[in-house]
Parts: C-alpha cells; sequence; structure tokens
C-alpha cells in the first residue's frame, strides 16, 4: 500500500482551477520528485496535500487516512512534514528557537532533544549558528534551517519545494547531497524542483506535471534519457 | 518638587496606556489589524468592577478578577463572531467591522448601563506615600499603577520568549503559513492573543478609573485612542515599543497641561506623534520590513 496516495485532486484559487484532477502515489522509502515549469502546479499540489489550500475535490491518502479535510494543523503530527518554497524562516528568531518550532507538535522534551542533537550533526553549521537570528543567515544556510526545521518533527514523509532555488551550484550540490542523507536514513521525499536534471538524479520515480495535469510519469533514470523530457526539461 | 510630581504622573498615566497599548501592538502583531474596540472593552470592564463593587458590595479584588475574565471572554467573542470570518477580506472591511464593533459596544453600555456618569470609587484604598517631609506626595493608585504596569511587562515577556504558546505566536505574527506547518494552531493562537490583549484591558481600565473617576460609557475611548497612539508612537508590534511609547505619551500629556496648556494637552501629544512619525515612519522600536527574497 502506498503511503500517500493523491486521487483526482482539483484546487482552485477563486475561479481560476490550478490543479486539474491528478493522482499519484508515494511508496515508503521511495524519493518522488514532481518536475514541471512554472505554473505547472506543483508547489500548489504540495500546499494542499499539507493542507495549506483545501481541494475541490479528490482525495489525499496518507497512512490509510483521507487527510483531505484535517486542519492544515494536525497534518505535522501525523508525520508529514513541509519545507515550504522560499524557506519561510522565522527571521526574527533564532536558529534554535525555529529548529524547536520544527519540534511544535512533539511532547516529550528528552526525545526532542535527540533530534536536535541529530539535526546539528547533519547540518553542523545550524549548531555553530544557533544563537543567530535566521534572517541573517545566508540563503544556503536558510535552506538548510528550513530542512533541520522539518526534521524535527520527525516526519515519516518530508514535501519539499524548490529546495535549490537561489542557490549557487556547490550550494545546489550540498542541498541534493542532504536530500539523499535524509533518504537514507529512511524518511520518504516527495520533492518539488524546477531543477529536473538533479531531481531525476536523486529521485528513484518521477511525475511531469503541465498545467494542471500530470503528462508523464515513471522511473527517473529511464526518464532521463527520454528524448521528449530532455528535450522539453532538461535542456539538451 | 512640583515638576516631579507631574512627572511622576505623567509615568502612571502612561504606565496605563502602555497596558492598553499593548493590547493594541499584540493583536496588530499577530492579526495584522488595528482593533478599535479595544478601548471599549475597558469601559466594560470598568462598568463589571462598578457594578460588582457598588451594586453587590463585593471586595474589589473580587470585582477585578471577575472584570477579567469578563473582558476576556468578551475580547474571545469579538473575534470569533466579528473578525475572524474576515480573515481573508481586505484591511478596509476589517477596520471598518472595528469601528462597528466599538459603536457596537458603546450603544450596548449605553442601553445597558444609562447615559448617566457613575462616579467610579478607586478599587486601591491604601495611604498614600508623603516624602521629603510631606512636599512630595504621591497616591497609592500611582503607585500601584506604575508597579502593575512593570509587572505586566515583565511576565508578558517571559510568556512569549519562554513559553511554547508565546513562542507560537512569534511565530504566528511573522508567518502564519509557516507557522501553521509546524503545527500551530494558527485560529487558536489569534483567540489566545485577543483573550490577553482584552485581560489586560480589564486591569488597565481598573486603573484608570481609579486615577480619573467618573465613568460613562464613551469613557474607553479616549485612553483607546491615546494607547493606539502610544503602540504607534513606540512602534506597533513591539512589546517593549508600547512600554516606551505609552510612557512618553503619559509624560509628554501631563508635562504639557501643567506647563503649556490644559486644554491643548491632547493636541501636544498628537503634535509629537506626528513628528515621531515624520522622523520615523515605524515609530521609536518599529520593526524593519523584511523583504521577502
Amino acid at each position: 500500500m502506498a503511503m500517500l496516495e493523491v486521487k483526482n485532486l482539483e484546487v482552485y484559487y477563486g475561479v481560476i482551477q490550478a490543479i486539474r484532477g491528478i493522482s499519484f502515489e508515494v511508496n515508503k522509502g521511495e524519493v518522488i520528485a514532481l518536475i514541471g515549469a512554472n505554473g505547472a502546479g506543483k508547489t500548489t499540489t504540495l500546499q494542499t496535500v499539507t493542507g495549506m489550500l483545501k481541494p475541490a475535490a479528490g482525495e489525499i491518502i496518507f497512512e490509510g487516512q483521507d487527510i483531505s479535510k484535517v486542519a492544515g494543523h494536525k497534518i505535522v503530527s501525523m508525520g508529514m512534514a513541509h519545507v515550504p518554497e522560499g524557506r519561510r524562516v522565522f527571521a526574527e528568531l533564532s536558529v534554535y528557537e525555529n529548529l524547536q518550532l520544527g519540534a511544535y507538535s512533539r511532547k516529550d522534551k528528552t526525545e526532542i532533544m535527540q533530534t536536535l542533537e541529530k539535526v546539528y550533526q547533519s547540518f553542523p553549521r545550524l549548531k555553530e549558528r544557533k544563537n543567530q537570528l535566521a534572517g541573517t543567515l545566508s540563503g544556503g544556510e536558510q535552506q538548510m534551517l528550513a530542512m533541520g526545521r522539518a526534521l524535527m518533527s520527525k516526519p515519516n514523509i518530508i514535501l519539499m519545494d524548490e529546495p535549490s532555488m537561489g542557490l549557487s551550484p556547490i550550494l545546489v550540490e550540498e542541498i541534493f547531497k542532504i536530500i539523499r542523507d535524509i533518504s537514507a536514513g529512511g524518511t520518504t521525499v516527495l520533492l518539488v524542483e524546477q531543477n529536473a536534471k538533479k531531481a531525476l538524479a536523486v529521485a528513484d520515480r518521477a511525475y511531469v506535471l503541465e498545467t494542471g495535469r500530470i503528462v508523464l510519469s515513471g522511473n527517473a533514470k529511464e526518464m532521463m534519457n527520454d528524448d521528449s523530457i530532455k528535450k522539453a526539461y532538461l535542456g539538451e | 518638587m512640583n515638576f516631579l510630581t507631574y512627572l511622576i504622573n505623567g509615568i502612571s498615566l502612561g504606565s496605563v496606556y502602555a497596558i492598553i497599548a499593548l493590547g493594541y501592538t499584540m493583536v496588530y502583531g499577530i492579526a495584522k489589524m488595528l482593533n478599535f474596540a479595544h478601548g471599549d472593552v475597558i469601559m466594560i470592564g470598568c462598568y463589571v468592577v462598578f457594578l460588582v463593587m457598588s451594586g453587590q458590595g463585593l471586595h474589589p479584588v473580587v470585582a477585578v478578577l471577575l472584570s477579567i475574565i469578563i473582558c476576556t471572554l468578551l475580547g474571545i467573542a469579538i473575534e470569533k463572531i466579528a473578525y475572524k470570518p474576515l480573515r481573508r477580506a481586505t484591511p478596509l472591511a476589517v477596520l471598518i467591522t472595528a469601528i462597528g464593533v466599538s459603536y457596537f459596544l458603546q450603544n450596548g453600555a449605553l442601553l445597558l448601563f444609562g447615559a448617566d456618569t457613575k462616579s467610579f470609587s478607586s478599587v486601591i484604598t491604601l495611604p498614600a506615600l508623603k516624602l521629603a517631609g510631606g512636599k512630595l506626595t504621591i497616591s497609592s493608585t500611582t503607585i500601584v499603577t506604575v508597579l502593575v504596569c512593570i509587572i505586566i511587562m515583565i511576565a508578558l515577556t517571559l510568556f512569549i520568549r519562554k513559553t511554547k504558546a508565546g513562542r507560537a505566536m512569534l511565530a504566528v505574527s511573522e508567518d502564519k503559513d509557516a507557522a501553521q506547518l509546524m503545527g500551530v494552531n494558527v485560529n487558536a493562537t489569534i483567540s489566545l492573543t485577543f483573550a490577553i490583549g482584552s485581560g489586560l484591558a480589564a486591569i488597565a481600565g481598573v486603573l484608570f478609573c481609579s486615577a480619573y473617576p467618573t465613568l460613562t460609557p464613551y469613557t474607553g475611548s479616549m485612553p483607546g485612542i491615546k494607547a493606539f497612539t502610544a503602540a504607534v508612537f513606540g512602534g506597533i508590534g513591539s512589546v517593549p515599543g508600547a512600554l516606551i511609547g505609552g510612557i512618553l505619551l503619559g509624560i509628554i500629556e501631563i508635562l504639557g497641561r501643567a506647563y503649556i496648556s490644559s486644554q491643548l494637552s491632547d493636541a501636544i501629544v498628537f503634535a509629537v506623534l506626528i513628528i515621531v512619525l515624520l522622523v520615523k515612519p515605524t515609530g521609536i522600536l518599529g520593526k524593519k520590513i523584511h523583504e521577502k527574497v
């Protein structure tokens, strides 16, 4: 059974339909990439899955339960974390306070401290800057903070929206290495990326979105060699 | 000694403004709206104290506690009924609604309690403090007001910085969607903010009416507007800003009344506000506007 299953999802912004009946599934342990051009509906899809937007139709089944009508703030405690587009760290709070907010849905303080130590191990730079205001971090550090903050909820699945956006090539490499590490640590990953080449390289399977519809899906490695994909999304 | 007396009275009045300003500034920080009905919550709180004390003859402490409870519930109710349905409406719609709630409370009080001026007896009945061989007399109300303000400021700062709910408030004030992704219940956090602000309004009302003991349905509106000015003056959205803005405003008002003109004291207060906003539009401790990249 799939860990996350989206069925015939439709989402509107006012009268404009952004998502036109998409279906996809994510199995436990997979890295799934959602790729597509600007405005294809990738961010909208993620936002609907984590309850920031409400769908007009369709189902979102997470670990056997339909979460499409669950209040947005309850979803993280069910084991789903979301690293939003543009990082959205709390600029006026310290790195440490940001990470603590990541664990807001959890109760056990000693377990939270253990997760914090793990996050500091994965992101030593966050530990160095734990008392610094998040707004004073560089773009790459803010991305790491956004990822660390999501990991603080100890998620079973982590949704990432454009984690490489606006970063230098070296940092992009680092971010994708982190995504591999997160996956190797047993967390399922649903990744939205404009950088299709990198996304396909890290993913097991991928879905291609175009104007609110899924136009193609399949094994990520095979898609990398598909001529039409190469032409449309890999710039070759 | 006169100057010192005026200064102390100014700090005391400013402390009341600061406590009221907290309600404006916290609600603005979290819900990004100006709750113009805040001043009228103060008035309701004063009527509760007045009725409980003079009507039922209960102890002032009981009256004040009851007033805090009723104002807290009133604040939550106002938010739920009037503002929550407008969460995604334009700021203008929310502003007009807030003015509407203000009129509703004033006229409701007019209907319930009548238009006649009630004489409010101070809840603080301690003897005045005489210093410098009787040359400087500080009333117990003045001392209690300043102390209460200090306690509230410290408690609130600790609450916001050290508790989970406080941290959730900071997160919501900065980014509602991101806060929700952390598992913060945004609506409950906004309710909590209104509850705290309105509870503080009850305390401010009691202190204000103890110093200026006339009570009508319009009693809350002027201190409400002045406290709003204080919040803007200090930098709206900032808790220490509310304190600094409130105290400065109180001092300016009392000194202006004493040395320049008692009729022009309000005009002087607002003139200072205009000058501050011309020089520093975000107020004294105003937050920097972060550019989103």
